[in-house]
C-alpha cells in the first residue's frame, strides 16, 4: 500500500459508496439481461442463461463499483462475489446427495428395517433389514480402532516429540507409502496371509485388520500434524518446572492437541466406515445375524449397500433398500461426528479464540 | 481462562508420581520416560515391521507375475492377465489416474479454498457454524454412496454440459464430444472433486482459523480492503496448509475405488479428448478385474496397484519439500 | 465459563443417545423376517418334501451373481424346512470357484463349467476325488435396448455381432431396417455397452455371438470383453441402467434385469418366427444342450443354432460345484440335502416364477442321482 500515499488525498474521510441495494438491484438486471440475450440468440439451454446473467453479474459490479468507489474496491467486491458464487456452486451438489438420500432411503427406513437382517428376505422382495450388517459395521470398526488408534497415536509422538535419526525416517517413509495403498490391495494382503497362509477363517476381525492398515496411516499423518502444532512454549514451560518429559507429553502436549486428534481419528473412521472392498474379500458377508466377530462370517453396511445395489438394476425393492442403508450409514458416521467433536469440545483446554 | 485449564492440569504430577518410586526421584522419572519412550518407539518399530512385510509381500508377488509378462509393464495398451504368458501394461491406467485426479484437484481445489473462505471472512456468523458442519459430515459420506450418486444425479445432468463444451471447445480436441454417455474421465474428475471437497475444505477452515488476528488487524488499519486482507495475510500465512489439504484430498482421489467403478466406462485406450468414455484407474481396474481374476491375474493387479503406491509416494514427498521450503509461514512453532 | 458447561452438557446429552441407541439396537435384533411374507404359507407347504436328513448350521458358498435369485428364492423354502442358513455370496463365478479350490465353501456357483486344470487343482480340496459340474439353472440373456418409438425390433446374430462390434453405428443401418421393415428406426448413434467386469454373462453371450455368427464375430469368447469400441459399466444392473436412461443404448443382461421398463429384441434364429426372450423359450433351447461332461460331471454345451420354433438361442447354464467325493465332513449333510432340494421337482418348480429356466428332465434325473451319491 506504499502507493496510498501517492493518490491524491479524498475529499472526504468517507468515501464514495455504492447504495446499499445496489447488488440484489445489479443481480436483477443481469438476470433480466441474460435472459433477455439468451432469447434472442435463442441459446436453448437455461443453464446458458444463468452463467450468462453470472458473468454480467460480476462485470456489471465491476464497473460500477470502479466507477463510484474506486478499483481497488471494486476489485474487492468482486471477490465478495466469486466467493459467493463457489460457495453456492459447490452447496449445489453436496445438498443434492444428501437430498437425494434423503427422499429414496426414507421409503423403507423404519424401525422394522434396523431392527431385523436380510434374514431368507430375497434381493428382488421387499421387506428384510440391516441390523445384522449395522451390528458388522460396528464391531469390525469398533476392533479397527481400537487397535490403530494406540499404535497410530504413540507412533505420532514418537515422530514428532522422540524421532530423530534414521528409524523416523523410515517410519514416516513407510506412512507415507501407506497411505497410498488402494483399499482392496490391503484386503488382498490380509486374504493371502491372515486367511489363506495362517489359515484363520473368514470373520469381522479378519476385515478389521485389513482396516486397520488402512486407519493407521491416517491417523499417524493427522496427529503428527496436529502435535507439531502445539507451540515449543507449553513444553518448555512444563519440562522447565520439573515434569519429566513423558508426562509432558501425556498432560500438556497431547490435551491440547485432543481436539485435532478426535477430529483426524474421526475421519480415519469415516473413511473405513465407507470401505467396500476389504470387507468383501474378508468378512464376506451374511444375511443373518453374526454377533461374533471373531468367528463367522459377518455383514457390513457398505458391503449391503454394494450387494443390493448390484443385484437391483437401478430400481425395486434392493434398490430402495441400498438408499435406506446409504441413510443408515450417513447418520451412523454423523452421530459418531457428533459425539467426537462433544467429547474434544469437552476435553480441550480453552485456547482463547 | 488459559491460566484456570493450567491450574486444573498442572498440580496432579508430583503426588503420582511418587508413588511409582518410593525411594530416590531421579531415577523414577528416567524409568517414566524410558517406559514411555520404548512404548512409543515399540510402536514406531512394530508400525515399520507391518508395513514393511506389506509392501515386501506385494512386491514378491508383482515381481512373480512381472517376470512372466509377455507385455512391457509400462507402455502396453491391454491387460490379459490371466492368459498364458500374461500381456499386460499400465500405461492407460495411470493416464487414467493421473487425469482424473488433475481434473478433481483443478476444480476442487480453488472452489474449496474460496468455501473456506466464505466460511471464515464473508459468510455471516449465523451461517457459517451450520454449513461448516454440515461441511464437515459430508467428508464422512462414504465412497459408495457417492457412486450411487453419481449414477443416478450426476451422469445425467452432465449431458447438458457436455454438450456446451463440444459446442464451444470442441475444436481443441480435448473437449471433443462424440456423443456417448457421459461416463468419461471428466465426470470421474468431477465426481472426484465433489467427493474431495469437504477434505480440503475442513482443513483449509482451519488453516485460515489459525492465521493470527494481528495480521489482519494490521492490514485493515492500513487500509486493505477485505480482499487485500485475505491476498497479503491470509493466503501467505494458510499456503502451506492448503497443500497438506489439497495433498490428502489428491490421495482420496488417487485411491478411490468404488465410485469411480460404477460411474466409468473403462476401455484399455487413450483417447485424446476427455469426454469420451475409456481409460481406467488403478483403483477402478484392480476393484473390475478381481473377482474373475486367477492367483496370477491378481498378481498382475498387485503390481498395478504397487505403481499407485510410488505415484502417491511421489505425490507426498512433493508436498512435504514444499511444504518445509515454506516454513517460515507455519507460524506455530515459531 | 458458562459456555463451556453448556458444552460438555450438550456433549454429553449427544453421548447419551448415541450410547443409549446402540444398546437399544443390540436389544432387538431379529433374523426373523419370514412371518411378514404373504408367500409364508406357500413356502411351509413346498418344505413338506424337503429331506432334511440331520443337516444344520450354515452353509457357506459364492460364486455366480447370475443364479442369486433362484438360491435366494430356494434358500427361502429350505430354510422353512430345514434348521441351515445358506449363506451365499455372489461374487462372481471366479471368485466362487477360487473359493471353492482354497476350501472356503461347500459348494460354488459358476456360469462357466470348470476348466481342465481347475478339475485337475480340486483333488487338493476335495480329498484325492476331484470336484464335479451339476447343472442346475438356465436363463436367457436378454438383449435389452432403448430407442423411442420401437417397441418390437427383431435381430439376429450377425446383426448383433455388427452391433457390439461397432460395425453398426446407427439405428437406421439397412441391416436393422431390413429385419425390421415395419418399424420407424431414427437416425440415432447406436450405444452398445458391455461389462467392465469380468462376468460369465459376457462369457455366454459371446459364445453364442461365435457360435452363431463366427464371421462376423472374430474374437475367442471369454469372461472380459474382447471387442474394442462401445462403452463398459459394472455389473448387470450397470448395464441395465445405462440402457434406461441413455437413448440408443443397447446391452445384455440376465432377463431379470430387464425388468417392466425395458424392451428387449426378438431374435431371428433357424425357425421361421423371430423368438422373444422368455423363460419358456429358454426353456426349449436349454433341451436341446447336450452333454459334454464325463464321469459324473454333467457340464452341457449349448446348441446356439436351435431350429426349433420359439428357441430362444442366447442362454446359460449355471452349475453347482462340489466334490464328488471328499466333501467336508461337517458340511456335507447340509450341502446334499440343499443340493438335493435344488434338484428335485420342488426346486426346479420354483424357477421359472423367478425367470429361469429349469433343466432338462432327462439331465436333471441324472444330478439327482450323481447327488445322491455325493460323499
Amino acid at each position: 500500500m506504499s502507493h496510498a500515499a501517492t493518490t491524491p488525498r479524498p475529499k472526504s474521510l468517507k468515501t464514495a459508496r455504492l447504495p446499499r441495494g445496489s447488488a440484489w438491484g445489479i443481480a436483477l438486471l443481469s438476470v433480466l439481461l441474460g435472459s433477455g440475450i439468451g432469447l434472442l440468440a435463442g441459446l436453448g439451454n437455461k443453464v446458458q442463461w444463468g452463467l450468462l446473467a453470472a458473468l454480467l453479474f460480476v462485470v456489471i459490479t465491476y464497473t460500477a463499483a470502479a466507477a463510484v468507489e474506486g478499483r481497488r474496491q471494486a476489485r474487492d467486491r468482486v471477490a465478495t462475489s466469486v466467493i459467493w458464487v463457489t460457495f453456492v456452486l459447490a452447496v449445489i451438489p453436496l445438498a443434492s446427495l444428501l437430498y437425494e438420500t434423503v427422499k429414496r432411503g426414507a421409503k423403507v427406513f423404519d424401525g422394522y428395517f434396523l431392527g431385523h437382517s436380510m434374514g431368507v428376505v430375497a434381493d428382488t422382495e421387499p421387506g428384510g433389514g440391516i441390523y445384522h450388517a449395522i451390528i458388522g459395521t460396528l464391531e469390525q470398526v469398533g476392533l479397527a480402532t481400537v487397535m490403530s488408534v494406540p499404535l497410530g497415536l504413540l507412533t505420532a509422538i514418537y515422530l514428532v516429540e522422540y524421532g530423530r535419526g534414521r528409524l523416523a525416517k523410515a517410519v514416516t517413509f513407510f506412512v507415507d507409502v501407506m497411505t497410498g495403498v488402494p483399499s482392496i490391495v490391503a484386503g488382498l494382503f490380509v486374504l493371502s496371509f491372515w486367511i489363506l497362509i495362517l489359515g484363520f477363517d473368514f470373520s469381522g476381525f479378519a476385515g478389521s485388520l485389513a482396516l486397520s492398515i488402512l486407519m493407521i496411516p491416517v491417523i499417524v499423518r493427522s496427529t503428527e500434524e496436529m502435535l507439531k502444532l502445539v507451540p515449543n512454549e507449553l513444553r518448555e514451560a512444563s519440562l522447565a518446572l520439573g515434569v519429566p518429559k513423558w508426562r509432558t507429553i501425556l498432560k500438556v502436549v497431547v490435551p491440547t492437541s485432543i481436539g485435532g486428534i478426535t477430529t483426524g481419528v474421526m475421519l480415519a473412521v469415516a473413511r473405513i466406515t465407507g470401505e467396500t472392498a476389504p470387507v468383501l474379500l474378508l468378512v464376506w458377508g451374511n444375511s443373518f445375524i453374526n454377533t461374533n466377530p471373531f468367528e463367522g462370517e459377518q455383514a457390513s453396511l457398505p458391503l449391503y449397500i454394494y450387494q443390493q445395489y448390484a443385484n437391483s438394476s437401478g430400481e425395486g425393492a434392493a434398490y430402495d433398500r441400498a438408499w435406506a442403508a446409504s441413510l443408515a450409514l450417513i447418520a451412523f458416521v454423523m452421530i459418531l461426528n457428533l459425539v467426537a467433536r462433544g467429547i474434544a469440545r469437552w476435553k480441550a483446554p480453552q485456547s482463547g479464540r | 481462562m488459559d491460566i484456570s485449564t493450567k491450574s486444573d492440569t498442572a498440580p496432579p504430577p508430583p503426588p503420582t508420581v511418587v508413588p511409582l518410586e518410593p525411594g530416590s526421584r531421579r531415577p523414577s522419572v528416567r524409568l517414566g520416560d524410558r517406559i514411555f519412550l520404548g512404548l512409543s518407539r515399540g510402536s514406531g518399530i512394530l508400525l515399520l515391521l507391518i508395513m514393511a512385510a506389506i509392501a515386501c509381500f506385494l512386491a514378491y508377488r508383482a515381481a512373480l507375475v512381472l517376470a512372466k509378462n509377455d507385455g512391457n509393464f509400462l507402455t502396453t495398451f491391454e491387460w490379459e492377465a490371466n492368459g498364458d504368458p500374461p500381456v499386460f501394461g499400465i500405461a492407460v491406467l495411470a493416464f487414467g489416474t493421473v487425469v482424473s485426479s488433475v481434473i478433481a484437484m483443478v476444480i476442487a481445489v480453488p472452489v474449496a479454498v474460496g468455501i473456506a473462505l466464505f466460511l471464515t471472512h464473508y459468510a455471516p456468523r449465523k451461517l457459517s457454524g451450520p454449513i461448516g458442519y454440515a461441511i464437515d459430515l459430508l467428508a464422512a459420506v462414504p465412497s459408495i454412496v457417492y457412486g450411487l450418486w453419481g449414477v443416478l444425479v450426476l451422469v445425467p445432468h452432465l449431458n447438458g454440459l457436455y454438450g456446451w463444451l463440444d459446442t464451444y471447445f470442441g475444436w481443441t480436441g480435448i473437449l471433443d464430444w462424440q456423443g456417448g454417455a457421459p461416463r468419461s474421465l471428466f465426470t470421474v474428475g468431477i465426481l472426484l472433486a465433489i467427493m474431495i471437497l469437504p477434505i480440503v475444505t475442513n482443513v483449509s477452515r482451519e488453516v485460515f482459523r489459525q492465521v493470527p488476528l494481528a495480521h489482519q488487524e494490521a492490514a485493515l488499519a492500513l487500509g486493505a480492503t477485505r480482499w487485500e486482507v485475505i491476498r497479503m495475510s491470509v493466503l501467505p500465512f494458510g499456503r502451506s496448509g492448503i497443500i497438506s489439504a489439497s495433498m490428502l484430498g489428491l490421495g482420496r482421489a488417487l485411491g478411490e475405488t468404488m465410485a469411480v467403478a460404477t460411474v466409468l466406462s473403462p476401455e484399455f485406450v487413450i483417447r485424446t479428448s476427455l469426454l469420451d468414455p475409456g481409460g481406467g484407474t488403478f483403483a477402478q481396474n484392480i476393484a473390475s478385474k478381481f473377482s474373475e481374476a486367477t492367483v496370477q491375474g491378481q498378481d498382475a493387479l498387485i503390481a498395478s496397484g504397487l505403481v499407485l503406491f510410488v505415484i502417491t509416494l511421489l505425490v507426498n514427498g512433493a508436498a512435504r519439500a514444499i511444504i518445509a521450503r515454506r516454513k517460515e509461514y507455519s507460524g506455530a512453532n515459531a | 465459563m458458562k459456555l463451556q458447561r453448556k458444552n460438555r452438557l450438550r456433549a454429553l446429552c449427544i453421548g447419551a443417545v448415541a450410547v443409549s441407541g446402540a444398546l437399544a439396537l443390540t436389544a432387538c435384533g431379529s433374523d426373523d423376517t419370514g412371518g411378514t411374507g404373504g408367500g409364508d404359507s406357500s413356502a411351509a407347504a413346498d418344505s413338506g418334501n424337503i429331506k432334511c436328513e440331520d443337516a444344520k448350521g450354515q452353509l457357506r458358498a459364492s460364486g455366480s451373481s447370475a443364479q442369486k435369485n433362484a438360491i435366494d428364492a430356494w434358500r427361502k423354502n429350505f430354510a422353512a424346512a430345514c434348521q441351515v442358513q445358506i449363506n451365499y455370496n455372489p461374487k462372481g463365478s471366479g471368485a466362487g470357484v477360487t473359493d471353492f479350490l482354497q476350501g472356503s465353501t461347500a459348494f460354488a456357483g459358476s456360469d462357466s463349467a470348470l476348466k481342465d486344470d481347475e478339475i485337475k487343482e480340486s483333488s487338493k480340496v476335495c480329498k484325492g476325488s476331484q470336484a464335479i459340474d451339476l447343472p442346475m439353472v438356465g436363463g436367457p440373456i436378454a438383449v435389452g435396448y432403448n430407442v423411442p418409438g420401437v417397441d418390437d425390433l427383431v435381430l439376429d446374430a450377425q446383426t448383433l455381432a455388427d452391433i457390439f462390434n461397432d460395425k453398426i453405428k446407427t439405428w437406421d443401418d439397412e441391416a436393422i431396417k431390413k429385419l425390421n421393415p415395419k418399424a420407424d428406426l431414427p437416425g440415432t448413434k447406436i450405444q452398445a455397452f458391455h461389462r467392465s467386469d469380468e462376468s460369465g454373462t459376457t462369457d455366454n453371450f459371446t459364445k453364442y455371438l461365435k457360435a452363431a455368427a463366427p464371421g462376423n464375430w472374430p474374437y475367442e469368447p471369454a469372461k472380459a470383453w474382447a471387442a474394442k469400441g462401445g462403452q463398459a459399466a459394472s455389473g448387470s444392473s450397470g448395464l441395465a441402467q445405462n440402457v434406461k436412461e441413455t437413448e440408443g443404448a443397447i446391452s445384455y443382461f440376465e432377463l431379470s434385469y430387464a425388468g417392466e421398463s425395458v424392451d428387449t429384441v426378438d431374435l431371428k434364429t433357424e425357425a421361421a418366427e423371430p423368438v422373444e426372450a422368455t423363460v419358456d423359450n429358454a426353456t426349449k433351447a436349454i433341451a436341446e444342450a447336450k452333454r459334454v461332461g464325463t464321469g459324473k460331471d454333467y457340464s452341457l454345451e449349448l446348441n446356439y443354432k436351435p431350429a426349433a420354433e420359439g428357441a430362444y438361442p442366447i442362454t446359460l447354464v449355471t452349475y453347482e460345484i462340489a466334490c464328488e467325493k471328499g466333501n467336508k465332513a461337517e458340511t456335507l449333510p447340509a450341502t446334499k440335502a440343499f443340493l438335493g432340494y435344488i434338484a428335485g421337482d420342488e426346486g426346479q418348480g420354483v424357477l421359472k416364477e423367478k425367470g429361469y429356466a429349469p433343466i432338462p428332465a432327462e439331465i436333471n434325473t441324472k444330478v439327482r442321482e450323481v447327488i445322491n451319491g455325493l460323499s
